[in-house]
């Protein structure tokens, strides 16, 4: 006798029972808080707010506790959530030449006014693991110095004034700002919502295919003209009161790629602009980013598009990873009706396939 | 903390407003594949998020939600997807087709006819049938505006010059309205004429791919075929373990290590509803003890 599957309503319950056990480790280690992750995890909750679209902290720390450090896991936490909310309206756009910057590195000039800020970095560590850090580890207070009150203008807007550098195109100061999480994308689609679908990429996804273009698929010579870190004002026009409300600061990581550009018949040979922006200190994203950026700009400065980071529909249609994983992980899915029917179908094709062969094999004995 | 607070069947009003106004273009161009933006649902893309956003739009609270997954009500994503609208919308929910309002599916279309007044919700997760012809979204809208779809008569004339038939068992295309070529979500071309002048409203929601497109009531649906090879219904020859039945699709049921089969309904209600009308088939023990927990 044989009873059809059932109880699946049970199981997922205590499957989640069991999640949230396995979540929470062994009892006897002290539970992590949200400050913890916020404060000591605080670039992997920069990803998760890059990358969720949501500059909140908090919920980013709770998104990656939540996910038990899975960051995508906790990305798509963050979106769901996000999807859910209201909009006001768009902030007035943000101006990073006026950041608070606690990092700024430029690597084509030697010096540029503001000097060269180091910050907080890898950078120039060694690579040793640090077992002083296991435990109980006091670092020493940072050094300090008087900040200095001189302005740091973008290296890039250093070089447009010599004209050497393409200028970034003004669009039109109340064209409305695309937005791809409110209006499905279509192809060919326009640099605003190139960078936004950039911004919210996959880092691993946008790092292989930056790589790709220094390694020669659709090679453009890039230079890091700037990266900066800090903290950058966010204004909202208010109808209400008739001027724009600050809403307080954001932290932000801005990268500018200087490429190389040999012109075309209409255009000077000038260097070209690839842009990345993240939320928090982020620079391999932006840095990425903004080697992306520039591939896909290869329709509009007239190069020939042959490597797949030129080629914004294969870019753009892969680079979400809460899309990503979404449709490979489905596979775990039950397919067993499409399954029952492939069967069928390679049943049909194999006992043809042997016919043909017996037929074959007979006709062949006759003569 | 920014605590979560959700409306009625989770999506805000206004881009429950968006999806309708995409349901009803799509509704106005059968099989036309209208783009809508598509939100990051709780549950993750290609586990049904294009089905959910059109059925959290179309819900009202006094209709009766009904979701299979395979033809079951009872496999894992389905019940998730019910307990999901049970708890955000606190509509009413079944396990029977007769009974349900709205139907949400995932690769089924069930046995019983459904009647006027009743939505069927399929999940889609790649609606483009050309997508395997032509990768490019660009060059396939272009094809579907010219009903250029030689590309898809050649594939099929190619499975039936190497195979003698056509090779596709599921996600089998057809031609709505007798304009749209149309994927059908990977449902077994069993079902395909099931969809053919229906009395109930069809939605096709693609949430990763962000598409919607239906097939309104009683309009033509035409598996695509040739005359010397007309398109053939698939199912296993047998009848059903549990119910007998000679006209439902089967699932393959693997008993033991030595090779042991057995075939039974897909669509559990179809079957179930059969036992308790008093059919029965060759391994049919006494009617399920352990019911839908709903």
């Amino acid at each position: 006798m044989y009873v059809a599957v059932k109880g699946g309503e049970r199981a997922i319950d205590n499957a989640h029972r069991l999640l949230a056990h396995e979540r929470r480790g062994d009892r006897d280690v002290p539970e992590i808080s949200l400050a913890q992750i916020s404060e000591q995890l605080a670039l992997g909750v920069d990803r998760v707010m890059t990358e969720g679209s949501l500059y909140d902290r908090e919920l980013a720390a709770l998104a990656i506790k939540q996910a038990r450090g899975d960051l995508i896991e906790a990305i798509f936490l963050v979106r769901a959530f996000r999807a859910t909310l209201p909009r006001f309206g768009a902030t007035e756009p943000l101006d990073t030449g006026a950041m608070q910057v606690r990092r700024r590195v430029s690597s084509t000039f030697k010096d540029v006014p503001g000097g060269q800020v180091l910050g907080p970095t890898f950078d120039y560590t060694h690579r040793l693991l640090d077992p002083q850090l296991a435990e109980g580890f006091v670092p020493e207070q940072p050094a300090t110095a008087e900040a200095a009150s001189a302005p740091m203008p973008r290296v890039t807007d250093i070089l447009g004034r010599d004209g050497l550098i393409e200028p970034s195109p003004q669009g039109p100061i109340d064209a409305p700002v695309g937005d791809l999480t409110r209006e499905p994308l279509s192809f060919p689609a326009d640099r605003d919502l190139r960078l936004q679908n950039l911004a919210r990429a996959d880092e691993g996804f946008l790092l292989a295919l930056g790589y790709s273009t220094q390694r020669g698929y659709g090679r453009n010579h890039p230079f890091a003209g700037e990266i900066r870190f800090g903290e950058v004002e966010v204004e909202f026009f208010a109808e209400e009161v008739g001027f724009a409300v600050p809403l307080g600061p954001i932290a932000l990581t801005e990268c500018q790629m200087v490429n190389q550009f040999k012109g075309s018949a209409t255009e000077a040979p000038c260097f070209t602009r690839g842009y990345g922006l993240a939320f928090g200190q982020s620079e391999r994203k932006t840095m990425s980013m903004a080697l992306v950026d520039r591939s896909l700009r290869a329709r509009e400065l007239g190069e020939e598009v042959v490597a797949p980071a030129q080629d914004e529909e294969f870019v753009m249609s892969h680079s979400d990873n809460v899309q990503a994983t979404g449709f490979v992980e489905h596979l775990k899915l039950p397919h067993y009706v499409d399954f029952q029917s492939e069967l069928g179908l390679l049943r049909k094709l194999r006992q043809e396939f042997a016919d043909t062969s017996n037929e074959t094999q007979l006709k062949e004995a006759a003569e | 903390m920014n605590a979560p607070a959700y409306n009625f069947a989770y999506l805000d009003e206004q881009t429950k407003r968006m999806i309708r106004r995409a349901i009803l273009k799509a509704i106005a161009i059968p099989g036309y594949q209208v783009p809508f933006a598509s939100r990051e649902m709780p549950m993750p893309y290609g586990w049904g998020t294009g089905g959910v956003q059109v059925t959290a739009a179309i819900l009202g609270p006094s209709d009766v939600l009904k979701v299979i997954d395979q033809g079951s009500d009872d496999t894992t994503n389905a019940i998730s997807i019910r307990k999901f609208f049970a708890k955000t919308a606190g509509v009413a929910t079944t396990t029977s087709t007769a009974d349900a309002t709205v139907i949400q599916t995932r690769h089924r279309i069930p046995e019983a006819s459904l009647q006027s007044g009743q939505v069927l919700v399929y999940q889609v997760p790649i609606p483009e049938p050309l997508r395997f012809l032509e990768p490019r979204e660009t060059e396939t809208r272009r094809m579907h505006a010219l009903g250029e779809y030689g590309l898809m008569h050649v594939k099929l004339y190619e499975d039936i010059a190497r195979f003698g038939h056509i090779a596709t068992a599921y996600a089998y295309p057809v031609k709505v309205n007798a304009r749209y070529v149309m994927d059908p979500s990977p449902t077994p071309k069993f079902d395909n004429p099931k969809m053919d002048n229906s009395p109930a409203l069809q939605l096709f929601g693609a949430g990763r791919e962000k598409r919607i497109y239906a097939i309104p009531p009683y309009t033509q649906v035409v598996s695509l075929d040739f005359e010397d090879h007309p398109f053939t219904r698939y199912r296993f020859d047998a009848p059903c373990a549990l119910c007998g039945a000679e006209d439902a699709y089967l699932d393959e049921i693997v008993t033991d290590d030595q090779g042991s089969r057995m075939f039974v309904c897909s669509d559990t209600d179809y079957c179930e509803n059969r036992q308790a009308a008093g059919h029965r088939g060759s391994e049919s023990a006494a009617p399920h003890k352990e019911r839908a927990h709903d």
